[in-house]
């Protein structure tokens, strides 16, 4: 392998890595806010204990996703220099707004919420995690703005003499169709994961009969917030490739290995065979779905849906020779499976929604099975989803101005890469580990037992008295 | 003033931010095995700096972003040539930040000794590597045009073509180790230095002597690699005076600490990082990264910058923003202004659960 399949890799391992992370925070956050807030406002002690048990889960998972998230902004310099040279006049812009709207907003709220329990008004310490929900929100539009940039570039022209982009058009970049739709996209899904994280631990803790009482409302809360995000999550999927139909149709075609131009389209749940348009045996299909998908219609000439190799002529005619089909198997199987993951965690959801009802508890082991898995699977499935958008895009790092195999730092040797490379692979593998360890650990200790000691008791004002949390 | 000139000054801003800020926090992570000599002291040294690090980190995030922004190339160029030296960095700050979080996650001390040794190596490894980097970035590296590129005299339309042909020894010459030595040796007296502000007690009775002769060791560097500087500066009249002022709020930070007044010492440490970094800046401009190999082919806020539109969005965001930015992350160092001591810690119950299996299995 060269620099170039070796940078690839490294930012697929190292960005998938950091993406397990986000996630969980984008919603999450917003949970263990609403548990504060709840607590404020009722003052049911139940309320903090389960801010302090997920907010403690929250904070394991926080801290790897910050400490991942600086590699991804170097590495854009370090690999992918010739890409940094030619988007930087239109890229840069949103990753520097995510430093100084975001990052700064997470990082300084976050530090005032965790250690600021004793040190500030009871409304302003709550107040501080809801900034840093915020902060979060606000980093992931404009790091999706920046993404949506590279899927669907817009608000720029073409320097002739430098051949360099140049943005002409801020407010396209930030706010075109692309980016608002994969900004909510995510962050419906993003709810999903923490919806089934909330869900899925608290189940597993009804199921070992522990702390029954906490866990049964927050048991509840996740199984809702899986449902009403799974809705949110279909309605801007929908949007999102109806978009994509327009702008990346190579992608819509690379989805469904969709080889030849067609009416009445058909979905396939499942087929085998190599995938290359003449050997793949369709098991399981819908007539007509794939058009609905991408077009509203059914049938007729509505509904054509352009195909892998028709398309792959058109872009020859516009781009030159050339390859520009992704590689399909990952993009049939990244697509179904982020929606079948996303599916399983809706069923759970309901299924829960049952056991739970009027008051029972589930104490069935397939339902602490059922919790304990559902916590992987939309997790896995936003992953599988965002390896389908990046690997759909390829051939282009930016579609239809750079090519990623243009965009490598030209001098890297792949010395430099398989150093960094391994370097980064082991301590990410360590660290995950340790990581799934301390969640671990920490679920089965369980939420603090009431009466918990009212962190904004009196007296705090003492010099000498001891901390209310320290590391 | 032109847009690029105000661009450079916010990116010398951002850097002085980040070394004034990190730079006591990486201090203080490498006095961890010298000052806490217990774990409840480690613990008093962690405390006083697990609030802010992070909001200290991304200036770091922001300075990179910004230069992204404003001078894609100078981004480019540095960031793809100084990979290596990067990558350790990157290791060293990821690292340290898990520890921060994970140390006081289980009862033991095998646990905690390892987490310390990632503090430690994770502060020590960009201390001396942005100095490193500094170091070449101010005196010179190999940066030429890729071979088969036509370079002409008229050579501002091509700087794209520019990048840095070096391997990771090469940025390892004696001035620039000069330079690591430096941002090293400085940033653990002014880690000190923030220790004597913040806690009271043993912490804060051990720090004074650290402070003083880290303090005077940095003060022999930083002397030598600033004086040395003088030789790559664009202009010795105003760095040299600079260098000089930096030098003598170094003597006065110290002074301060032997007099025990705790916030002037600080308050002369910061000033010294921000004097020393502005005589860097100062005799670089309008130069971003030098090339030792011909003026020709110096990067610099002309042939490496972004448009004017682009520069101009990113002015209004930076006024409107950074000043927020600066009052809520001073309102958190007024939040958490209390000294903190050894008799403050308290107690970490859940780290020794005994139903913590993974503890178990590890012992």
């Amino acid at each position: 392998m060269g620099a170039l399949q070796l940078s690839q890799w490294q930012f697929g391992i190292t960005t998938v890595y950091h993406f397990l992370f986000v996630p969980i925070t984008l919603g999450t956050v917003w949970l263990v806010a609403g548990f504060q807030t709840a607590y404020f406002r009722t003052g049911n002690i139940r309320y903090l204990q389960l801010t302090k048990f997920f907010g403690k889960l929250f904070l394991i998972n926080f801290a790897m996703g910050v400490v991942t998230g600086i590699v991804q902004e170097f590495q854009f310099g370090m690999n992918w220099s010739e890409y940094s040279r030619f988007v930087g006049d239109v890229f840069g812009a949103p990753l520097a707004m995510e430093g100084l709207l975001a990052f700064f907003l997470e990082s300084t709220f976050l530090g005032l919420w965790i250690f600021g329990w004793d040190r500030l008004p009871k409304k302003v310490h709550l107040a501080t995690i809801w900034a840093a929900a915020a902060g979060t929100a606000l980093s992931a539009y404009f790091i999706l703005a920046a993404n949506a940039w590279m899927q669907h570039p817009v608000g720029y022209e073409i320097d002739p003499e430098t051949g360099r982009a140049v943005l002409n058009d801020i407010g396209a970049v930030l706010f075109q169709n692309t980016a608002v739709i994969a900004f909510f996209h995510t962050i419906a899904a993003s709810f999903l994961v923490s919806g089934a994280f909330v869900a899925g631990i608290a189940g597993w803790k009804l199921y070992q009969a522990k702390q029954v009482e906490v866990f049964r409302p927050a048991a509840k809360l996740g199984a809702w917030v899986i449902l009403i995000s799974a809705v949110a999550v279909s309605i801007t999927g929908d949007m999102d490739m109806k978009i994509m139909v327009d702008q990346q149709p190579m992608k819509v075609a690379a989805a469904e290995a969709l080889y030849a131009t067609q009416e009445e389209a058909p979905f396939s749940i499942l087929s085998v065979g190599d995938l290359s348009g003449d050997s793949a045996t369709t098991i399981i299909e819908i007539p007509g779905l794939l058009s609905y998908l991408a077009t509203g219609t059914w049938s007729g000439p509505e509904s054509t849906v352009e195909g892998i190799n028709n398309l792959q002529e058109q872009y020859v005619a516009t781009y030159g020779p050339g390859n520009y089909v992704p590689y399909v198997p990952v993009t049939y199987w990244g697509f179904r499976l982020m929606i079948g993951l996303g599916m399983i965690a809706a069923l759970y959801a309901l299924f829960a929604l049952w056991s739970l009802r009027g008051g029972r508890t589930p104490r069935s082991r397939f339902f602490g099975v059922a919790s304990g898995a559902i916590v992987f699977f939309p997790l896995f499935g936003i992953s599988a989803g965002w390896i389908f958008t990046e690997m759909g895009r390829q051939p282009w790092i930016v579609f239809g101005e750079q090519l990623t195999a243009d965009a490598v730092s030209p001098l890297l040797t792949t010395t430099e890469v398989w150093v960094s490379m391994i370097g980064f692979t082991l301590v990410y593998a360590v660290l995950a580990i340790i990581e799934v360890a301390l969640l671990v650990k920490y679920i089965r200790i369980g939420a603090p037992e009431a009466p918990v000691e009212d962190p904004y008791a009196e007296a705090k004002k003492d010099d000498e008295k001891q901390l209310y949390f320290a590391y | 003033m032109e847009l690029t000139t105000i661009w450079f000054i916010l990116i010398a801003v951002l850097w002085i931010g980040y070394f004034v800020l990190d730079g006591f926090d990486l201090g203080v992570g490498m006095l961890l095995p010298v000052i806490g000599k217990d774990d409840l002291r480690r613990r008093v040294m962690i405390n006083s700096i697990a609030t802010v690090w992070d909001g200290n980190e991304v200036w770091l995030l922001v300075a990179g972003g910004a230069t992204f922004a404003a001078f894609p190339l100078w981004y480019a160029t540095m960031f793809s040539g100084y990979y290596l030296a990067l990558f350790l960095v990157l290791i060293g700050l990821i690292l340290r930040g898990v520890a921060f979080e994970y140390r006081g996650k289980r009862d033991s001390e095998t646990w905690r000794k390892r987490w310390d040794l990632a503090i430690v190596v994770g502060s020590a490894l960009p201390a001396l590597l942005f100095g490193v980097a500094f170091g070449n970035v101010v005196s010179g590296s190999q940066i030429e045009p890729l071979a088969g590129t036509p370079v002409g005299t008229d050579f501002a339309a091509d700087a794209g073509a520019l990048n840095y042909t070096g391997t990771l020894f090469n940025l390892l010459n004696p001035f620039s180790l000069l330079m690591g030595l430096m941002t090293l040796t400085v940033f653990m007296a002014h880690g000190a230095i923030y220790l004597r502000l913040k806690t009271y007690g043993e912490v804060r009775d051990a720090a004074k002597g650290v402070a003083i002769k880290v303090g005077l060791v940095a003060a022999v560097i930083a002397v030598a690699a600033l004086l040395w500087y003088q030789a790559f500066s664009e202009r010795v009249a105003f760095t040299l005076p600079l260098a000089l002022i930096a030098a003598v709020c170094w003597l006065a930070a110290l002074f301060m600490v032997v007099k025990g007044r705790d916030g002037w010492a600080f308050i002369f440490s910061s000033a010294t990082i921000l004097f020393a970094v502005t005589t860097l800046f100062v005799g670089l401009f309008p130069n971003v990264m030098l090339s030792n190999v011909n003026d020709l082919y110096n990067l610099t806020v002309y042939n490496s910058s972004s448009q004017q539109y682009t520069l101009t969005v990113m002015t209004i965001v930076a006024v409107i923003m950074t000043p927020i930015v600066l009052i809520y992350q001073g309102w958190t160092f007024w939040v958490f202004r209390k000294r903190i001591s050894t008799s403050m810690i308290p107690p970490q119950p859940e780290s020794g659960r005994a139903d913590d299996r993974f503890a178990g299995a590890a012992r």
